[in-house]
């Protein structure tokens, strides 16, 4: 008799449901999984090995890249670990701004997660939903930085620039009138503070929205409940990090273990789940919106009041200002020597981790004393996420192959870096 | 009415139309019912797809399709020229002809239901009696189009699709097939003519209350049945891209779809006939309306009430879409077998039962 085979699959790169570009090759009987196989590396663009040659801060706008959807974050773990080889201070106004729009960067990154999961399993309306939110988070990320996604905004040292006094506002065009028009703008007519302090008082209700679409559904709790459960050992031994290892209910959260900038003196919760399933994920990260919105209402009102310096003074490492240029030649000298050969930085090697939205994006800097990074190494989350899959999809049906990408949260730019 | 239009036609035209024999005429009638019906069917499915665009659209924070025509009206019409003058690629490793009927065998039956249904108290294509049989024979055929397309491909994706189409139909068509028997008890006939008068006397003597839980059960089993949100597993565009229908391109894929939206609006009209009293107006028993003149006309029953009705059902599906989740395959199973298959058979024994003891709605029945 012939042997029986089981029934190869590929499923993706080019999927709906792949995440951009996932390639898993799937063994499977009938509809029921036997294998999957991820097969990583088409989204590859060699980030480390570029750093290495190019002066520190022209690599930052390269970390915007790796996880695409939480792209500050990113930036943070970078900048953090030159600044521990440069052993320099930050503001403590740049510490909280850095914090804030930490937290906005998990709000994207969230919102994002939560209408692709939706979408994956058929909730479409969630996806619209979330991109609702999004395009406000968007909007700020413009107004600070001038892009809407790859930021570039934090230097090692502070954050480029100072949060501006007023927010970008609609037009007028063909399929919007001037009372439409009016009500868009109103929220925008203040500071970008006051922009984001509206944000922050209609956001919860926006949560609310999405909670009563999925949370109690039954077709979703049945989609996700008891799907790819991961128990919390198992959960440490596979390396995962963030709202994966909090689902499975390890209180594990960098913010709070080893806090960095001053997200020690904001009050927050961290959420963690008990079965460790697709639904306790889901669970946990809906929290950590609300939390993060809690984290940026802090800020908010610590930023109303203590105005200062964004970026540190030292020019050997920061730019001077234009003003100064113009009369100083100390600065002129500065600025050139920046824009052209960067800084040094000792000789040494930093590791240094941030909670991302995703879990811990740590990067490793190895320097030889030259004014490029000898070896930067990144630490990207979703990397042992993925490692992951065959063994959470086992013995699952194909259709939860999909909610399980979902609720790994994966982004490509930052697996195949 | 009828004599004025009858005016309009010189004598000659008459007397050369009085010339053929009468089966003649009797096919040169059916003939013109069944296109009027086929192309007014054609035009709903073709501005459904712009209803649903607009009503998910207003769901979803958006606006929809506003920039073809007025209003977008002319949307549907683009969409099909861009469908029409597509290329159609037929895979290499497919069986080509079969690969070409597919699409055919799923859209005829949809159409070819239409010839029984009564859209008015006096006009049915083909008053036949065995007409609920005849739909639940049809409305099976169609899986055969799904299953041949899934298979004649060749490619893994479709054959699952095809499966999973497959293994739902058969579960839900003998969920709707027992959820019929109720209606058929109640109306005491298989002609749907017949049974929309059964229901005649306004809402409350509609089949909607008494049979509530066969209602459920058809219309979610009719939503099952023509593949839509939140069973669209045979599409399972997250999952398996576009099941049954991925390497359709062109006419080809055009014609699966107006199947499927043709098989939306024959749900819902189906529905409204066996359990929404078809064409009747829901104001029926109001007789104080015809007191007052300008409400006169609610009583009255006739087409529109009917197409009301079925604009109420297609709302629906595109609610349902808007709103849920998908379901997983084997989870639709479960529904199916588990829940609404027991659901029928305990409202048809209760349906008998009260017949038999000469209790409640159904109590002229037994005797």
């Amino acid at each position: 008799m012939a042997e029986i085979q089981s029934y190869t699959m590929n499923f993706g790169p080019q999927h709906p449901a792949a995440h951009g570009v996932l390639r898993l090759v799937l063994e499977i009987e009938g509809e029921t999984i036997q294998k999957a196989d991820p097969h990583v590396g088409l989204l590859h663009r060699g980030t480390e090995k570029l750093a290495e040659t190019k002066p520190f801060n022209q690599s930052i706008g390269y970390m915007d890249r790796l996880d695409y959807v939480s792209m500050m974050c990113n930036e943070h773990g970078y900048v953090m670990a030159i600044e521990k080889l440069l052993g320099i201070e930050v503001p403590e106004r740049a510490q909280y701004i850095r914090v804030m729009f930490d937290e906005v960067t998990r709000i994207l990154n969230h919102l994002m997660w939560l209408g692709a999961h939706g979408l994956d399993i058929g909730a479409m309306t969630m996806f619209l939903y979330c991109f609702r939110e999004r395009e406000d988070l968007m909007d700020l990320y413009e107004a600070v930085s001038g892009t809407r996604m790859h930021a570039t905004y934090y230097r090692p040292g502070g954050v480029y620039r100072d949060l501006p006094d007023s927010m970008p506002k609609y037009q007028e065009s063909k399929f919007r009138n001037k009372k439409e028009l009016d009500r868009m703008n109103s929220v925008r007519e203040g500071t970008m503070l006051d922009f984001i302090e509206d944000f922050t008082n209609r956001f919860p209700a926006c949560v609310d929205e999405y909670e009563t679409l999925l949370t109690d559904n039954r077709i979703w709790k049945q989609r996700t409940v008891n799907i790819a459960v991961v128990s919390p050992e198992r959960a440490m031994q596979l390396g995962f990090s963030g709202p994966m290892l909090r689902g499975s209910g390890v209180a594990w959260d960098l913010r709070k273990k080893q806090p960095y900038d001053v997200y020690d003196r904001m009050d927050f919760d961290i959420p963690i789940g008990v079965n460790g399933d697709c639904y306790d994920r889901y669970l946990v990260r809906v929290e950590e919106m609300r939390q993060s919105n809690r984290i940026i209402k802090q800020c908010v009102d610590w930023l109303r009041d203590n105005p200062g310096p964004v970026i540190a003074e030292d020019h050997k490492i920061t730019p001077p200002t234009r003003v100064e240029m113009k009369d100083d030649m100390e600065s002129l000298i500065h600025h050139f020597k920046l824009f052209t050969e960067g800084y040094c930085v000792p000789e040494g090697e930093a590791y240094a981790a941030v909670e991302h939205p995703k879990g811990e994006f740590g990067v490793y800097i190895v320097s030889d004393g030259a004014n490029k990074p000898y070896r930067v190494k990144i630490r990207a989350p979703g990397f042992a996420h993925l490692s992951a899959m065959s063994e959470m999809v086992e013995g699952h049906m194909l259709a939860d192959v999909v909610a399980v990408i979902g609720t790994q949260d994966i982004v490509f730019g930052e697996v195949d870096r | 009415m009828a004599e004025f239009f009858a005016s309009l036609v010189p004598q000659f035209a008459w007397d050369i139309w009085n010339w053929f024999p009468p089966l003649v005429h009797y096919l040169v009638i059916t003939l013109f019912k069944i296109l009027v019906v086929m192309i007014s069917v054609i035009l709903i499915v073709a501005f459904s797809t712009y209803f649903e665009r607009k009503v998910i659209g207003s769901m979803q924070a958006r606006v929809g399709p506003n920039r073809v025509g007025p209003l977008g009206l002319g949307q549907p019409i683009a969409d099909v020229i861009k469908l029409l003058i597509k290329e159609v690629i037929v895979p290499s490793q497919s069986s080509k002809f079969l690969f070409v009927i597919a699409p055919l065998l799923t859209l005829i039956p949809a159409l070819a239901a239409w010839a029984v249904m009564p859209l008015n108290s006096d006009f049915v294509i083909a008053d036949i009696n065995a007409g609920l049989l005849y739909v639940l024979a049809l409305t099976s055929v169609g899986v055969y189009g799904v299953i041949l397309a899934g298979w004649a491909t060749n490619s893994k994706y479709a054959l699952l699709g095809a499966m999973r189409s497959a293994a739902q139909i058969v579960a839900y068509e003998i969920a709707m097939g027992f959820a019929l028997v109720g209606v058929l008890m109640a109306g005491g006939s298989l002609n749907l003519g017949d049974i929309v008068e059964a229901q005649a006397g306004g809402v409350s003597q509609w089949f909607l209350l008494p049979l509530f839980p066969l209602f459920v059960v058809y219309w979610i089993s009719g939503v099952a049945e023509t593949n839509r949100a939140p069973f669209d597993v045979a599409e399972g565009e997250s999952e398996i891209v576009a099941g049954f229908h991925v390497e359709y391109s062109g006419v080809a894929f055009a014609l699966f779809f107006l199947a499927e939206y043709a098989n939306m609006v024959l749900i819902s009209t189906l529905t409204a006939i066996f359990f929404l009293g078809g064409w009747a107006s829901p104001f029926e028993g109001w007789t104080f309306l015809n007191d007052i003149s300008f409400l006169s006309w609610l009583t009255v029953g006739g087409l529109h009430w009917l197409f009301l009705k079925m604009c109420f059902f297609m709302y629906t599906f595109f609610w349902l879409r808007a709103t849920f989740p998908r379901y997983r395959y084997d989870q639709i199973m479960r529904l199916g077998w588990k829940v609404f298959i027991p659901v029928t058979i305990v409202w048809i024994a209760v349906e008998g039962a009260m017949a038999w003891f000469q209790v409640g709605p159904w109590s002229g029945l037994g005797a």
